[in-house]
Formats: structure tokens, C-alpha cells, sequence
């Protein structure tokens, strides 16, 4: 769907966070114009899309504890990808997992697995497990973990006609 | 500050799930606990104040808005690196940038509003680094829901 104008000041509204208050969606309603009812719609609406996925807490990783975190990458079988995807991505410790391209002859790999735990021990661990489960339809893996963060912003939307 | 007690790990793993979107959401979501709306509300406000919490509202999917988004990698000679995270960092569709230990040492995800964007600002930054920057846009995403427990 492509979101009407209302809709892109509503989520420009949010990005930074909802107001921690009894009636949030009123009081971004009072902040845009609006009805509470007419801001509850249209979030409801942009949720039935997909455009918001969920209204949520993100926690901070690193202040939880979860100090470490590795991008593991597996050559898998392309026949065997749809049926071992949706089971690494199941994995409570893997983040987020995706299919993406291969690079060859550099990058072999087409399995991104993001695995999170206090130590790199622990993320260690978790990749065996993530090879277990892959068994022989995996050619080969790496583990990618972050040193630095270089940048780190949330999803900007430009207004339009930017 | 650091200190949490049972009732803050028991909210910051139920607020990791959708709020619903209603009149007095967070009154719901305290019944749920059996906990007082206002004790809810107090302890979400501190632990975002104490950055436990990042973020709390909406999660945005680009991608059902039209937008595009691709993870980028580029092998940075080490005598290079601050200038070239600095090039490739002036972009503003650079959402996020990670040093990581490889010879792929430099990883960023590109969020434009079209998916022309993305070989845009790609090739921008060849042109600019004069090093390849290799593109890894996401086929399919096996994803069910990752909670950090609290």
C-alpha cells in the first residue's frame, strides 16, 4: 500500500517512539490534527498492511547483557534453502535471517543467520547449533562478528517533495 | 539503575510483543501483568530514560511503503578505513554501518525510498572509494521472532 499524506505525518510522528502516557494515540492526535479514532484507524490499517509490523519495545542489546553478536553465513544447497530457512530463522538466539545472493568466487555464502549472546563463547555455541541443524546441505560458514558500529540510525522517511 | 526487578524483565519481555492499538493500551497490557497502568507507564518511561529501552512505539516495514533496502559490504584497505567509513557514512540512505572482523571489514544497509535508489547511491560510493562495493539485497526472509530475554 502506499501510505496517503495524513498517514506519512502520522508515521513521522512516531518514528521517534509513542508517547508514554495513559492515551498515547490521543495525545498524537492532539499533536496532528486529528481524532484519537482516526489516529487508531489508520494505525490499524498500516499494521493490516505490513507497513507496521508492531507496536513494541526495542530493548537495548547491549545494556541487556547481550554483548556479542556474530552474522553467521552458510552455503546451503539451494534445493534445501526453502525447507531450512523458516527453521534457523525459528531459532530464539537468530535475530533476523534472510536468504540473499551469492557473491562468488568471493562470497559463497546464501544464508545470513544474526545470532546474539554475552559472550562469543556462547554465539559460538549457537552456531554449531545452527550447523547441526543444517546438516550435510551446508557446504560451508563463516561467522562475521561486529567490532565497531560506525553508524546507527533509525528509518528516516524524507517529506515529500524532498 | 541497572537493577531489575522481576516486574521490569516480565514488562520488558511482554512489551517486546505488539501493543494493541485501543484507547488505553497500556491499561490492557498492565491487566495482562497484573500490574496498575500507571506502574507500567512509570517503569517503561524510566527504563527508556536509563536506555534499557531503545525505542518503544511503531516498527516500520520500508519495504511496504514502496522503499528498498539492501545490505552492502566493501573490503576497506586498514589505512583507509576512517576516511572511507566517513564517504560512505555522508550518505544519508546509510541507515546503519558495522566494522566487522573479515576481509569484508565494512558492512552497511542502504534504506532509499525506490529500489532505483539503492544502485544508486551504490554506484555513488564506487565512484567515490574507487573499491567495489558488493550488494546483498534480501531474497526472502525467514524470520519468526526474535525476543531478547529479559
Amino acid at each position: 500500500m502506499s501510505p496517503d499524506a495524513t498517514d506519512r505525518r502520522l508515521i513521522e510522528a512516531t518514528q521517534a517512539g509513542l508517547p508514554l502516557v495513559a492515551r498515547p494515540f490521543a495525545a498524537l492526535a492532539g499533536e496532528l490534527g486529528l481524532s484519537e479514532a482516526e489516529v487508531m484507524d489508520r494505525l490499524a490499517r498500516l499494521k493490516a498492511a505490513g507497513v507496521i509490523r508492531r507496536i513494541a519495545a526495542a530493548p537495548n542489546h547491549y545494556r541487556l547483557g547481550m554483548i556479542a553478536n556474530g552474522m553467521t553465513v552458510w552455503d546451503v544447497e539451494d534445493a534445501a534453502l526453502p525447507a531450512l530457512g523458516p527453521q534457523v530463522g525459528a531459532l530464539e538466539f537468530v535475530s533476523h535471517c534472510y536468504e540473499r545472493p551469492r557473491a562468488l568466487p568471493d562470497w559463497p555464502y546464501n544464508l545470513f543467520a544474526m545470532v546474539h549472546g554475552a559472550t562469543r563463547a556462547e554465539v559460538a555455541v549457537k552456531r554449531e547449533m545452527i550447523a547441526a541443524l543444517l546438516g550435510p546441505a551446508c557446504r560451508g560458514s563463516d561467522i562475521l562478528y561486529s567490532t565497531r558500529i560506525l553508524k546507527k540510525t533509525g528509518l528516516r522517511l524524507r517529506r515529500q517533495g524532498e | 539503575m541497572n537493577a531489575l526487578d522481576d516486574t521490569d524483565r516480565r514488562i520488558l519481555n511482554r512489551m517486546q510483543d505488539d501493543l494493541p492499538i485501543c484507547a488505553r493500551p497500556f491499561a490492557a497490557v498492565a491487566a495482562e501483568l497484573g500490574i496498575e497502568e500507571v506502574e507500567l507507564i512509570a517503569r517503561l518511561a524510566r527504563m527508556k530514560a536509563d536506555g534499557l529501552i531503545t525505542r518503544f512505539g511503531p516498527f516500520y516495514d520500508a519495504e511496504a511503503m514502496g522503499g528498498a533496502f539492501c545490505l552492502c559490504a566493501m573490503a576497506v584497505p586498514e589505512d583507509r578505513f576512517e576516511a572511507v567509513a566517513a564517504q560512505v557514512n555522508a550518505h544519508p540512505e546509510v541507515a546503519h554501518n558495522y566494522a566487522r572482523d573479515h576481509a569484508l571489514n565494512m558492512w552497511f544497509v542502504l534504506a532509499t525510498e525506490d529500489p532505483a535508489g539503492i544502485a544508486s547511491v551504490a554506484d555513488c560510493i564506487e565512484a567515490e572509494t574507487g573499491l567495489r562495493v558488493l550488494r546483498f539485497p534480501k531474497l526472502r526472509e525467514f524470520f519468526i521472532g526474535f525476543r531478547v530475554a529479559a
